[in-house]
């Protein structure tokens, strides 16, 4: 599973629900939901994902949260290809790795929640958001994509919030363009 | 979960991912819709970051990784490197969790 479908929260939401005695349809909208995002990762990556179409192909597998973040975090296009294709192959590779891992050594391990690893996802996206918010329109994308994704959380099916903080582009599409209005008389 | 129905997820999901990728790949990015496309991630990110801080099962929660976010913002302005940021916020979350 991990292999083939390589966009973990999609996985966690299929066993969540199977877990839970879903049935298999039930299990698998909302992991199509949070699946679309990477649609928007895909869009949000177009000027770096450069070459052929097969070489194009084969990226595409690699596009998650982590490799988006990592790539768009540069603002040189060739550092921004390498910094998506380093965290995406390292990602894929342990993401496997563990997944092994896990199945064989089972509950040995304790709640990963005592050891605040749940704790270092948003802290490793702040590190990442941070050095974008410099360019025009990203703070007023990022504060609305938050705000937005923030009241959905008790409202919205789970991968909904986040897959609408994308909503948070047109205030700060509005506001390049006002500002460009003024820039020029 | 049978083979099918978790060969079509995979497919699926990396239909979603590869759209953007091989319909817009060979053609040069308009600066316009550059610029807009550049909008995306910080949105995305931000949605990611307050969900996986304060989102529950359907409300919001206010536990040990709201700290733990608010040690990494204090990082991250001090320009901390990346892996101190996240380990930081790792140590405050499992410390506030093993006192109470």
């Amino acid at each position: 599973m991990s292999l083939l479908v390589f966009t973990g929260a999609s996985q966690f939401a299929v066993v969540g629900v199977l877990g839970a005695g879903g049935a298999v349809a039930a299990a698998l909208a909302p992991a199509l939901l949070l699946a679309a995002r990477n649609a928007l990762y895909g869009l949000a990556l177009v000027p770096v994902l450069r070459g052929r179409l097969p070489v194009r192909a084969a990226q595409a597998q690699l596009i998650i949260d982590e490799s988006t973040a990592m790539a768009r975090a540069q603002d040189d296009p060739e550092l921004a290809r390498r910094a998506f294709l380093a965290t995406g192959l390292s990602v894929f590779v342990c993401w496997n790795v563990g997944t092994l891992a896990g199945a064989a050594l089972g509950g040995a391990l304790g709640d990963p929640r005592s050891l605040g690893l749940d704790a270092m996802f948003p802290a490793a996206f702040l590190a990442l958001l941070a050095p974008q918010l410099g360019r025009p329109g990203a703070r007023t994308a990022a504060i609305w994509g938050g705000a937005i994704a923030l009241a959905l959380v008790p409202v919205a099916r789970i991968g909904v919030p986040v897959l609408a903080a994308v909503v948070g582009v047109l205030p700060a599409t509005v506001e390049l363009r006002r500002r460009a209005r003024r820039a020029a008389p | 979960m049978t083979w099918g129905a978790l060969i079509g997820l995979g497919l699926a999901a990396y239909a979603l991912k590869a759209v953007g990728p091989l319909l817009a790949g060979h053609r040069p990015v308009r600066p316009g819709a550059a610029q807009v496309l550049e909008l995306v991630a910080p949105a995305l990110l931000a949605g990611l970051i307050m969900v996986q801080t304060f989102g529950g099962d359907h409300r919001i929660v206010l536990d040990a990784r709201a700290p733990a976010l608010g040690v990494a913002a204090l990082l991250v302005w001090r320009r901390a490197p990346f892996l101190v940021v996240v380990l930081c916020a790792a140590a405050t979350a499992a410390l506030l969790r093993s006192l109470g």
